[in-house]
């Protein structure tokens, strides 16, 4: 089991620095000039040229990445251009309303999605069945930013029930809160909600339809028993491994919902990044959230020993 | 006074115009139709029948547990006199395992593979009882121990899949039977399972029977098995009883010609007399084989396994060798070495004259053509995507035949597997069980094989089925002068059709010699253990 965990961890190394240079790379071929972006309108070729100069960017690609890799290497993600402070520093910041705004809107989609998924497997083709599996459809083709706004319109505009936008650290109190986040995270989990119910209800039919669901009913064990500790026990591995990838989804989700709300986390700070050209303000988070992505998925990996006896690692 | 009384009592079980429809557009408007059976206290009545005969239709009716589809239309299920028909779950679910328990063929797919023996046990009797934890531990100790378990504290603790085949169905039974109830329905329980394990199965439900009284519908395809334990038989075709009666009735006059077909296609341990060339030209020689394989990476804890250790035989032209052995023994690893589907580890394996046993794959390529398998599940081995046409021709085309030489060629074969030629643009889910194999048999003809293995080839098929296709593949032998390789579990297969045969066993070959010597006169104590497992070899079937 240790000597698995070492080895996913060693084996996510090279999927870093494929994610490192792809991101460097990306950033420098695309068009806009961030010396440019820094010194403004009024500034002259010369004020340009200076400010290229005093970030590094005259400096050929590989001189470049080699100075940002060695950087990274010991933990430094460089010096936001146009934060001006260190970007590891900026994460840290950020990282408290996206990982609430996300691990909110994951127990919103797990708790909703997965009672749903077992009851519409349960009662297959029925009428509520047939009502999930339209809705998921609508679920997952609604924008985020339509969704968003309509929610904002009835709970906070027409009710007055809850904040428009903003967010309240939890060091200020759980309710503040949740009050902020109810409606983000409402709205970021309505896609993964569809989601997860669609495959759980897939893999709990399956699962229904094995042969041990038949000796549980010929033991005279009641539906819910048998739902319950037979069949969606067995269709776990499947629901965890969509939990995952939802995990990861939300990861780049957390992008428009924050934007659309005001929310100050490390969405926002990627797209204010991208829209002032931040090199390596978008290099770090990108980085960050891959290396989180690779990690979350390597908890996933984990878990599925104590869903299913027979995974040995 | 007491014959008065038990006269007045009712049956423990008795079926009354049971009528099961099907859903549309099947083969026939009924699973099973206007259906009488009784099952006494204390009996073992035995439901016979091929598949699609409509016999675990019938069980599941009983226990309420009918799928989707299959619907009750008429006639009454009485248990102990109470009709189950109008019955509602709840009360339905409350006679389950109290009254009426079942056990079924996998043990392996019908225990819940995430959920501890022990816990799957207790949760039969949290359901039905209000015993406390602790009594229900010595309740569960007590069963375990008495369907054989002698480590039941171990066992309470294991998951399934760290079980054998014989030890999960024992937990299958110990969970049935926990509550004492006064039916147990048994559908084909043993026929997954080794000879050895099937004897001792049968004998512990047998012993269990008659230990508490109770009543047993036992369902089987296997007459051997009928012959074994049953009080009485009930013969079921097309949901219909052909003939019903006491055992030594029904397998000893059989009345009904559909009967007397049946127990005629049952194989028996006597071999075949067979007369071969012994000077034939030598098809393959194997010789010191050993397969290894090794643990699957660095950070594993489980050691190399062996599974073939020095396997030494031959087949000449014309001849047919039995490699018969359990689960477990390296029969299948055997033949995969030989068709090279895995590399041995050891030893040659001759083809003609060339050693194959561990070319590169591109060198093997032109050898291939002359070594072609057929497979236990001709369900699984064909691929359903493609007509039956172009799965013949696929192989022919590989080695650079024309095309319309290979459809000619395939048209003559399906001939040869008395198939009609005009099959061909049809798709393999429009056969039966049979008639796939004859495709799978006919595919691997078609690149006209020096040597045929047949992996388990008729195990998966019905006895009269399973007859006609030993026909066929001896047909085929004799007139294309064909070596044959069978593998099988089954010894009375093996007895119908093989001239040498080589008994195995954890990967060796304990015994080898002619078909005839080894039926009636086996020296090693694994094989004479073997044929003394055999279900019914001391009964006289009608012949």
């Amino acid at each position: 089991m240790l000597k698995f965990v070492v080895h996913r961890l060693f084996a996510t190394l090279p999927v870093l620095g494929i994610v490192a240079v792809l991101v460097f790379l990306l950033l420098r071929l695309t068009p806009g000039d961030p010396a440019a972006m820094l010194a403004g309108d009024a500034a002259n070729a010369m004020q340009i040229e200076h400010i290229r100069r005093s970030l590094g960017l005259d400096q050929s690609l590989l001189v470049q990445f080699g100075r940002w890799l060695q950087h990274v290497l010991q933990g430094d993600l460089g010096e936001s251009f146009y934060f001006k402070m260190q970007v590891t520093q900026l994460i840290a910041q950020r990282l408290e309303p996206t990982l609430s705004l996300a691990s909110l809107s994951l127990c919103l989609a797990v708790s909703i999605a997965v009672p749903l998924g077992v009851f519409a497997a349960w009662r297959r083709d029925s009428g509520f069945d047939r009502v999930l599996m339209g809705a998921s459809v609508l679920g997952f083709s609604v924008p985020v930013f339509v969704l968003a706004y309509v929610l904002i319109w009835i709970f906070s505009l027409q009710l007055d029930w809850l904040p428009v936008q903003g967010y309240e650290s939890v060091r200020n109190g759980f309710w503040p809160w949740l009050r902020h986040l109810i409606l983000p995270a409402l709205t970021l989990s309505v896609v993964y909600i569809a989601l997860i119910a669609r495959i759980t209800r897939a893999a709990v039919i399956e699962a229904l339809g094995e042969d041990y669901i038949r000796t549980a009913r010929a033991k005279g064990i009641s539906e819910a028993r048998v739902l319950i500790r037979h069949a969606l026990a067995n269709a776990g591995i499947p629901v965890l491994t969509v939990i995952g990838i939802s995990l990861a989804l939300l990861l780049s989700g957390v992008v428009v919902t924050e934007s659309v709300y005001a929310i100050p986390g490390l969405g926002r700070l990627m797209v204010d990044a991208v829209l002032a050209r931040d090199f390596p303000t978008i290099q770090g988070v990108v980085l960050f959230f891959s290396g989180l992505y690779v990690l979350l998925n390597l908890v996933i990996d984990l878990s599925y020993v104590f869903v299913d006896p027979r995974i040995r690692y | 006074m007491s014959l008065a009384h038990a006269d007045l009592a009712p049956a423990l079980l008795e079926l009354r115009g049971l009528t099961i429809g099907l859903p549309q557009q099947s083969d026939r408007p009924d699973a099973v139709s206007s259906l009488n059976l009784t099952v006494q206290r204390g009996e073992i009545v035995c439901l016979v029948g091929e598949s699609g005969s409509g016999k675990s239709s019938i069980a599941l009716a009983i226990m309420g547990l009918l799928p989707a589809g299959l619907t009750l239309r008429d006639g009454q299920i009485l248990l102990e006199g109470q009709d189950l028909v109008p019955l509602h779950t709840t009360a339905l679910r409350a006679l389950r395992a109290q009254r009426m328990a079942m056990i079924f063929q996998e043990p392996m797919s019908a225990l819940n593979p995430v959920m501890r023996c022990g816990a799957q046990l207790d949760e039969v009797l949290r359901e039905h009882t209000l015993l406390d934890p602790a009594a229900r531990t010595t309740k569960m100790h007590a069963i375990l121990h008495e369907v054989g378990f002698t480590d039941t504290s171990q066992i309470i603790a294991a998951y399934p899949h760290q079980l054998s085949g014989g030890q999960r169905q024992r937990i299958m039974i110990a969970m049935a039977l926990v509550l004492e109830p006064a039916l147990l329905i048994a559908d084909e329980p043993t026929t997954a399972l080794d000879v050895t394990t099937q004897a001792q199965i049968l004998q512990l439900i047998a012993s269990l029977q008659q230990r508490r009284g109770m009543g047993v519908l036992f369902i089987t395809h296997d007459f051997g098995i009928v012959a074994e334990i049953a009080h009485r038989v009930l013969v079921l075709h097309a949901g219909q009883c052909v003939e019903s009666g006491t055992r030594t009735a029904v397998l000893q006059q059989p009345q009904q010609a559909y009967t007397q077909q049946l127990i005629r296609a049952v194989p028996t341990l006597i071999a075949r007399a067979s007369n071969v060339d012994p000077n034939a030209a030598v098809v393959l020689r194997v010789q010191g084989l050993s397969k290894t394989y090794d643990a699957p990476g660095w950070f594993s804890r489980r050691k190399a396994t062996q599974a073939l250790h020095q396997i030494s035989l031959e087949i000449r032209r014309g001849q047919t060798l039995g490699i018969v052995g359990e689960s477990g023994s390296g029969k299948s690893t055997l033949a995969r070495c030989v068709a090279r589907l895995i590399e041995p580890t050891q030893g040659n394996i001759f083809l003609g004259g060339d050693d194959i046993a561990h070319r590169s794959a591109a060198s093997l390529r032109p050898l291939r053509r002359r070594v072609q398998i057929v497979f236990q599940d001709p369900y699984r081995s064909l691929n359903p995507r493609m007509t039956v046409g172009e799965a013949l021709i696929e192989g022919p085309l590989n080695y650079g035949v024309s095309r319309s030489q290979a459809l000619q060629n395939a048209a003559r074969l399906l001939a040869l597997v008395q198939l009609d030629p005009a099959v061909m643009s049809r798709y393999p889910h429009q056969f039966s069980g049979g008639q796939r194999q004859r495709l799978c048999i006919a595919r691997a003809l078609a690149l006209a094989p020096d040597l045929l293995i047949a992996d388990e080839a008729v195990s998966a098929l019905d006895v009269s089925v399973q007859a006609q296709v030993l026909a066929l593949l001896e047909d085929i032998r004799t007139k294309l002068h064909l070596a044959m390789l069978f593998i099988t579990h089954d010894l009375r297969v093996a007895a119908q059709l093989c001239h040498h045969v080589a008994v195995m066993s954890h990967g060796e070959i304990v015994e080898h010699g002619s078909a005839t010597e080894i039926f009636s006169h086996p020296q090693h104590p694994y094989t004479q253990t073997l044929l003394a497992a055999a279900p019914g070899r001391h009964f006289a079937f009608a012949q």
